[in-house]
């Protein structure tokens, strides 16, 4: 039943979408039926399929650095206390400044291929894994703390066995948010200067008021997100069984 | 044995004086218990003596000796309200963690079959067996307080340190987990903290009572026999009732 769940809030949306469709006969140029839709989709499979591949290898790559990134930032932020008061307000000035208003700059910088979108979706990514992974390891219970001080550990294996396995749950938090987030990155990167990936796809069906194809684009990408979110999910529950309950 | 010697012990924190000139001698393989309301200073003068005092605004002076001459380091096993098990780690190796924390970062070597082999027995001492391989998760609250006990027996330390142990059990497993503890923990020093007289009485061979504002010490009660003392010591009662009393006229001063 559980299962279940997600499926049938997606078919509620799908009969509201057909309904608006019906009801306020919307001319196919503005709003497509969830019909004419999965027909587009099913047209340009193989299109689709190519420019997904695209997307969401811009995803996972970001994703990686950015979550090994975002890591190692708070590693650093925890053990060398001394740089603390300048990388902080560094962080937040990456966050402060909108991606959208720094992609033309990375399309400059970064080429119109994949390194472009990558780098976005780092930015996107890390703040959130950083600032997780940050807090759990400075959270570590006192008293686990306290033991391993008096059982005389050396700080590298406190972090392996005790702070670090602490963290997880705060990071998988993060991780989260990140693989929610990811998609924008990588997306706003395409729109911003690309050739190829499910944004560049929805650009030049918009162009050409396909917005048959559009719709088909904008609802795979919605899929692989939320695939990706359930997946990560699923995946962080088996690995940190020890995290509370959600 | 040797015995512990605090002195001079004195601790303020954010300029409010805990306790100033406070000395105490916890006698070699005996057991020293020091009882007293929340708030006066017990767990403050624990951690002044396990070395653990440090933290914004805390300020402390005075010393801690070893009476043959070594120094403390090392010899010091902490014991706390709670069990403090990881709950990443099965039992076994929970108990073991000692072990692996003092290995380095990058050995493969986790702990040998040796210490494996102490742990397991350990673990038959403390009627865990059959529990070893177990999340502490799925463990009742007295056998995880069990496995901490067992995690504190691994560590095979002169010098105990317990900071209300037993404060969270019902009172039958407490009082089984005491007489277990004074079984295991004999011809160790151990300086036990509790807020229960009956605890104190039952295992302590000597009992203070540390109270005010700052904090003193006052005489050493040693109750007759040795412990585990039985519940139908009649003297055992009466003293009971003496220091609940004591405690009970603390908490209603202010």
């Amino acid at each position: 039943m559980k299962a279940f769940k997600p499926l049938l809030v997606v078919l509620f949306l799908l009969l509201v979408w057909e309904g608006i469709v019906v009801m306020f006969s919307m001319p196919d140029y503005i709003l497509p039926g969830p019909k004419a839709v999965f027909i587009s989709m099913y047209d340009n499979a193989s299109l689709l399929w190519e420019h997904t591949l695209v997307t969401m290898t811009e995803m996972l790559l970001g994703l990686i650095l950015g979550v090994v990134f975002g890591i190692l930032l708070a590693m650093v932020l925890v053990y060398f206390v001394a740089l603390r008061p300048w990388l902080l307000p560094l962080l937040l000035v990456t966050q402060a400044i909108p991606v959208f208003a720094l992609a033309p700059i990375l399309m400059l910088w970064f080429g119109y291929g994949l390194a472009s979108k990558v780098v976005m979706t780092i930015l996107v990514i890390f703040f959130p894994v950083a600032t997780c992974c940050y807090d759990g390891l400075r959270h570590t219970h006192q008293g686990w703390l306290d033991m391993a001080k008096t059982m005389g550990g050396n700080r590298f294996a406190i972090l392996r066995h005790v702070r670090w396995p602490a963290a997880l749950p705060a990071l998988a938090s993060g991780l989260r948010v990140a693989v929610v987030v990811a998609p924008i990155g990588a997306v706003v990167g395409e729109w911003v200067g690309s050739s190829a990936g499910l944004g560049y796809l929805m650009l030049q069906a918009n162009a050409r008021l396909w917005v048959d194809q559009m719709f088909a684009a904008l609802t795979v990408l919605a899929f692989c997100s939320v695939s990706l979110y359930f997946i990560t999910d699923l995946a962080l529950k088996k690995l940190i069984p020890w995290q509370p309950a959600t | 044995m040797f015995d512990v010697v605090v002195k001079n012990a004195a601790l303020a924190y954010d300029e409010r004086i805990i306790f100033k000139d406070l000395n105490l001698t916890l006698a070699g393989g005996e057991w020293t218990c020091l009882l007293g309301g929340s708030g006066v200073g017990k767990t403050s003068l624990l951690r002044l003596i396990a070395g653990l005092s440090t933290g914004k605004g805390l300020e402390t002076s005075g010393s801690v000796l070893c009476q043959d001459g070594f120094s403390l380091k090392g010899r010091i096993a902490w014991m706390a309200q709670q069990d403090l098990l990881l709950p990443w780690f099965s039992v076994i190796e929970n108990i073991t963690l000692g072990e692996r924390l003092r290995n380095s970062f990058f050995s493969r070597r986790k702990v040998s079959a040796q210490e494996l082999d102490r742990a397991r027995h350990i673990l038959e001492q403390v009627g865990l067996s059959d529990k070893a391989t177990e999340l502490p998760q799925n463990l009742s609250g007295g056998q995880r307080q069990r496995a901490a006990l067992a995690r504190t027996l691994m560590e095979n330390r002169p010098l105990v340190l317990m900071d209300e142990p037993f404060g969270a059990l019902d009172a039958v497993t407490r009082l089984n987990l005491q007489d277990l503890a004074c079984d295991l923990l004999a011809n160790r020093t151990v300086l036990l903290i509790t807020h229960d007289p009956l605890e104190a009485l039952r295992l302590g061979h000597h009992i203070y009572h540390l109270q005010g504002e700052p904090a003193t010490l006052t005489e050493a009660i040693m109750p007759p026999d040795s412990p585990p003392r039985s519940l139908e010591n009649k003297e055992l009662m009466s003293l009971q009732g003496e220091l609940l009393e004591r405690l009970r006229n603390e908490e209603e001063r202010p």
